[in-house]
């Protein structure tokens, strides 16, 4: 089985790797790259926890073959903090208690950063039915949404 | 064992040349738009190799264009793009409501319409919102191209007219006149995230007296494909869309169903169903109708 | 309302010590360990829910170029003995043949054999050259055909309740408690209400497949690293599915991606021992979410029938309950805590339970979240809540007028200490979601919930550092912020701030014993282990000072972090902190280190009352949650937030079982939704905000006054979807899920549609 060679960007690094033509951006980033925050719970895009932004666009990583990122800019959980300074989302996640085992949290983060670099004053509503697709099985979501309407507020008030 | 490989033409041309290769040494391929459906049957239903042909990077594929008479919309094009163009949104809100629900945000943010149609699924959601809206199939092949109306498209349950040499390039669409209006609705047991037990597109035309002068109507997730139902239409031409009007035509979409009993809804649910959404369609597609 | 208390930081929220690793991917959960020359691990799976297996040969499998091991039930000891530890018990036997079957297939996806590759896709396609011959036998799949007279055996060799004198049968056992006279109570009652319910078969859904990668080493030792709510557990039921000594085992619990009691048992870990054994590589086995519905233990489906009397005043006088709980594939249903639980919040003088454990061709059952209860809850609760529509009483009142207190002997034995069912009650008849008007359309529903928490054997080390640092080591793998809750209590009993405190889950070797996490124990039984450490702590830094200051350590206070010399000592010192005393420690006798290790006794029963107004649309059968009020006593809430966030999440997965989720089979036993797109746990849009009060009764046998809050949530909100929507509808629709198909279905049969 020929593997192909991809040069892609990941959180702003240059990478190559060879890539086996079935295999998803997913495994790709955890098995080839050694990066392992970007986390698996169902590999068909029902949970969002794989979540990442390609080209600034939140998309599912198991739903995207590896060979598919030649060329893009792939921004994974590891890249949302800013050196040793967490993001206003990754500060209010642990303010608000928006996580309890954590599994769900980095494909929430990424997905809530997507939302807020988009639209910076989401109204609740927008929030739920943007985070739709990031399954959580512990918070019942009040937690995630508050943390995600409070990094909103501090963001407005820093812009 | 056969292995999978991935083929990344920039070019219709590219494109038909790997399918006409491949189809000739006996090999199969799939076409890869936003991968959200093949991506899943490759792992579960269907892992038999292959290769995946990326039409993502052919310039036309790629392309939304609205022109005075007709509109473009590339097979490629991820339905969080199309969602962003506020244009489209407002000729046709409809087609786009039903891209808008296709999954969640990650999913829009790599599926596509085109996809969602060469999937083939009875219960893809932007089906009934195109063939409604009058949409053309633009098949890219050896010949060149050609076009097949959207309810001509389908053959069956996951089955369309491509043959192995062809591909969806993109849909066009008649740009509808003053007064028109489409929407979209499903319906599903949560508020996001699953497929349509069913659902109906509604695109209609008023007269300057909001009578209604043109309607098409769609159902999907009723039928081994999504189906156009001139009854329903018919029933709404010549009157004001009224309650009276609607009941008729959701009645039409219940006679016109034939739907199967599955883990999502049985079949008088879906017959019940699938009127109840016609109907609220019918409503907001006229509604649109009267502000434009 | 918070109990009057001068905590400095117990009752307070702050940030979790595992947080940043968390908010950062940095955290190392099952799947994410990698290392050299590992193998990828994959299970072969039954197809058929019923089968003979007369064959299985790997030889083809072994033969494809990257393939290094193939293993199938003939590999692993037959006959083993004894009874498994942990939360759902059981046999060994049965375990070893859940992990691999041997002479049967009992469900669609029961494991049959196993590959090690050295590429997930290799091992995916070596499992495609393994050849089984199956006899197809028919499935049962629920509980009353289970039941039947003539039912095909699950199991030709079970008796129920172990008597040989009888035929064998597909129940395993049945569990019967009465008090009183409930026939005479029944015919004396002024008013009977029955009802008949069924629930389905609903899964944990935690996002996290199960993963474990294990290595053996050529003399003879093993370590695996896995997500488990219990490492002590997975270390004891793999040694005896492999007959290995637990000596010979070591388990490292990585960090857990949610459980709620369905990683309290094993699966993969077994299976990848021996594949590392034969390979003599690491071997890394991951499931997918397929594997994760189709083989683990959901919880059970019920049927049941319950009965109450009552008096025209609204005593209730007596009740009655049949409960059928699917165990899946092996005995072991929550049929007993469910018979327990069902009739808890009431003081009732006569009533009878009846429950029994039933075979059924489905996975074997492990525990959900307050095991048994939400099932046969949703029934008693509802039959009250049509109670009290009967009575025309308001359903908060009539449940006041007979709800359990202080002194009250519960259903299930024990007399009560102080309980919080009664103030729950009140705070739900004050709240706004109640005493508001509901609005048009809009059904709402109310109902109580209940669990009796555990405490079972906890250890916990707390090591002093050099500059005065603590940290705690416990064995309970930290599933929603138990770390946070740990350093709470060290903190406050050391009276040291929270941010001097760390917290760690030690692996089966580097701390004592402790049992799961789960039956919500583990801030109630191994806080409590951290809170004696604590003491121990302090006994020796009061030893300390005293040397220091060369009086008797009963001379020496312990206030605030500091040793202080006791009020009329006469010595003219300084106070020692505990940092002082840490930094001398070299100099005063060493290393100072707490320990402590308990069988936890006098876990306090949490009670809960919840409500929700619903809206339905009676054109399609859809059910909207409008809003939804959730209040349980806590004891004492350690982390608030935390506390809140459990009463949260349960609310909103017990609000998924009620309304949407169900597995649904074919004829043949194929689950038909294995997958997060049809079996469908409630997304971010489903959801309200929840609106949530904690009640605080504290439990007088905890330091802290803990009673374990992580199981009650999930309990009522099952009955308080079902009576809101009764309320909205005008009927009450008794078999849940309320989907809108079944919802649909049942207004059309109203109406005659």
């Amino acid at each position: 089985m020929a593997k192909v060679h991809v040069t892609t960007s990941v959180n702003g690094e240059e990478r190559e790797v060879l890539c086996e033509p079935h295999q998803s951006l997913l495994d790709v980033l955890r098995d080839e790259l050694g990066m392992t925050g970007t986390k698996e719970g169902c590999a068909t895009g029902d949970c969002g926890a794989c979540s990442v932004l390609i080209d600034g666009r939140l998309v599912c990583s198991c739903l995207m073959l590896g060979v598919e990122a030649e060329g893009v800019d792939i921004t994974t959980i590891e890249g949302i903090a800013n050196g040793s300074e967490l993001h206003v989302l990754q500060r209010k996640f642990l303010e608000h208690a928006a996580l309890q085992c954590g599994i769900c949290t980095p494909g929430f983060i990424v997905a809530a950063k997507a939302l807020l670099d988009t639209n910076p004053d989401p109204d609740e509503t927008t929030i739920r039915y943007w985070l739709a697709g990031n399954l959580c099985r512990c918070t019942g979501y009040d937690k995630i949404v508050r943390a995600v309407q409070d990094a909103a507020q501090e963001l407005a008030y820093e812009a | 064992m056969g292995a999978y490989a991935y083929a990344r033409p920039t070019s219709v041309e590219e494109a038909v040349a790997v399918l006409a290769s491949a189809a000739e040494a006996g090999q199969r391929t799939q076409m890869l738009a936003g991968g959200t459906d093949v991506l899943v049957q490759m792992r579960s239903v269907d892992r038999e190799p292959r290769t995946l042909v990326d039409v993502k990077h052919i310039a036309d594929a790629n392309r939304v264009e609205i022109g005075a008479d007709e509109i473009f919309v590339g097979a490629a094009v991820p339905s969080g793009i199309l969602n962003e163009n506020a244009e489209l949104k407002a000729i046709l809100p409809g087609l786009l409501e039903s891209a808008d629900l296709i999954g969640s945000t990650q999913i829009q943010g790599r599926a596509s319409i085109g996809g969602n149609l060469c999937n083939s699924s009875p219960a893809g959601d932007t089906i009934p919102a195109i063939i409604a809206a009058g949409g053309q199939c633009v098949i890219a092949g050896p010949s060149g191209t050609r076009e097949v109306a959207c309810e001509d498209f389908l053959t069956g349950v996951g089955t369309n007219v491509l043959g192995d040499t062809e591909f969806l390039l993109g849909l066009r669409f008649p740009r509808p006149p003053p007064r028109s209006g489409d929407a979209y609705l499903r319906f599903i047991p949560r508020t996001e995230m699953d497929i349509a037990v069913a659902g109906a597109g509604v695109a209609l035309t008023l007269d300057e007296g909001g009578n209604c002068v043109h309607a098409r109507v769609a159902i999907g997730a009723v039928a081994p494909t999504a189906l156009l139902v001139p009854a329903a239409g018919e029933a709404l031409v010549g009157t004001r869309v009224d309650d009276a009007a609607l009941a008729a035509a959701g009645a039409a979409c219940s006679d016109a169903a034939s739907p199967i009993t599955d883990k999502r809804g049985t079949v008088e649910y879906r017959k019940k169903v699938v009127g109840v959404l016609c109907r609220r369609a019918g409503a907001n597609a006229r509604d649109r109708a009267l502000g434009n | 309302m918070a109990e009057a208390h001068d905590y400095k930081v117990v009752g307070t929220s702050p940030v979790r010590p595992d947080g940043v690793d968390k908010v950062t991917g940095r955290a190392n959960f099952g799947a994410d360990l990698n290392l050299p020359n590992m193998l990828h691990g994959k299970v072969l799976r039954s197809p058929h829910a019923h089968a003979r297996i007369h064959s299985v040969d790997v030889s083809r499998a072994l033969e494809l170029d990257g393939v290094y091991a193939a293993v199938s039930g003939a590999d692993f000891p037959s006959g083993a003995e004894g009874e498994i530890q942990g939360e759902g018990g059981g046999t060994v036997s049965d375990l070893a043949q859940n992990i691999v079957a041997r002479d049967k297939a009992l469900y669609h996806g029961h494991p049959v054999a196993a590959v090690a590759a050295k590429s997930p896709y290799i091992a995916e396609r070596a499992l495609e050259l393994i050849d089984v011959d199956y006899e197809v036998l028919p499935a049962v799949l629920d509980v009353d055909d289970a039941m039947a007279d003539g039912a095909t055996l699950i199991n030709e060799s079970l008796h129920t309740n172990g008597d040989q004198s009888k035929p064998p049968s597909n129940v395993a056992g049945i569990t019967k408690f009465e008090r009183g006279d409930v026939e005479q109570a029944f015919a004396d009652a002024d008013i009977i209400i029955e009802g008949e319910y069924r629930t389905p078969t609903a899964h944990q859904g935690y996002i996290e497949p199960h993963a474990c990668t294990a290595t053996y080493s050529e003399e003879g030792k093993a370590t695996i690293w896995c997500c488990t709510q219990g490492h002590f557990d997975v270390r004891s039921m793999t040694a005896g599915v492999l007959g290995m000594s637990v000596g010979d085992l070591k388990v490292i619990p990585s960090e857990i991606g949610g459980g709620f009691g369905g990683k309290t048992v094993i699966y993969l870990e077994p299976l990848a021992v021996k594949l590392s054994e034969i390979s003599g590589r690491p071997v890394k086995m991951v499931m997918s979410r397929e594997e994760v519905f189709r083989a683990t233990g959901p919880t059970s489906a019920t049927h049941s029938r319950v009965k109450v009397g009552a008096m025209k005043d609204g005593t209730i006088t007596a009740a009655s309950a049949w409960i059928a709980y699917e165990a899946g594939a092996f005995p072991g249903a929550p049929v007993g805590p469910g018979c327990m639980a069902i009739f808890a919040p009431y003081d009732l003088p006569n009533f009878r339970v009846e429950g029994f454990d039933v075979l059924v061709n489905k996975p074997k059952v492990a525990a959900y979240r307050a095991p048994g209860a939400p099932q046969a809850m949703y029934a008693m609760e509802s039959a009250v809540d049509d109670l009290a529509r009967e009575l025309g009483v308001d359903p908060i009142d009539l449940r006041l007028q007979n709800a359990a207190d202080e002194g009250t002997q519960a259903p299930y034995g024990p007399t009560f200490p102080p309980i919080g069912i009664k103030k729950c009650l009140e705070v739900a008849k004050a709240h706004a979601n109640y005493t508001t008007p509901k609005g048009e359309g809009v059904g709402r529903g109310i109902s109580a919930g209940f669990w009796f928490n555990i405490g079972m054997q906890s250890s916990a080390e707390v090591r002093l550092s050099e500059d005065g640092t603590v940290t705690v080591v416990e064995g309970n793998p930290d599933i929603g912020g138990t770390r946070a809750s740990m350093c709470l209590m060290a903190a406050e009993t050391l009276g040291v701030p929270y941010d001097t405190v760390r917290a760690h889950v030690g692996d089966t070797e580097s701390t004592g014993f402790c049992n799961v996490t789960g039956g919500s124990r583990t801030t109630f039984a191994t806080g409590m282990a951290v809170v004696q450490a604590c003491e121990d702590i302090i006994a020796q830094c009061k030893q300390r000072a005293a040397a220091t200051w060369d009086i008797d350590a009963d001379q020496v206070d312990w206030t605030d972090g500091e040793a202080v010399p006791k009020p009329g000592v006469n010595v003219d010192v300084k106070p020692l902190s505990l940092a002082d005393i840490a930094g001398n420690a070299g100099r005063t006798g060493g290393p100072i280190l707490g320990r402590a290790s308990l069988n936890a006794q006098g876990a306090g029963a949490s009670f809960s009352v919840n409500m929700a107004d619903v809206t339905v649309d009676r054109e399609t059968g859809k059910v909207d949650v409008v809003n939804f009020t959730a209040i349980q006593d806590a004891g004492t809430a350690i982390h608030r937030a935390y506390v809140e966030g459990q009463m949260q999440g349960g609310a909103v997965q017990g609000l998924g079982w009620a309304l949407n989720e169900e597995y649904v089979y074919d004829a043949n036993g194929e689950m038909e939704n294995a997958g997060f797109l049809d079996y469908r746990v409630p997304v971010t849009s489903d959801m309200p905000m929840i609106d949530t009060h904690i009640v605080e009764v504290p439990n007088p046998s905890h330091p802290y006054g803990v009673r374990g809050v992580g199981e009650t949530p999930i309990v009522a909100p099952l009955s308080v979807a079902a009576n809101a929507v009764r309320d909205a509808l005008g009927f009450r629709i008794p078999d849940l899920p309320l989907s809108p198909p079944n919802v649909l279905a049942a207004i059309d049969e109203r109406e005659g549609a």
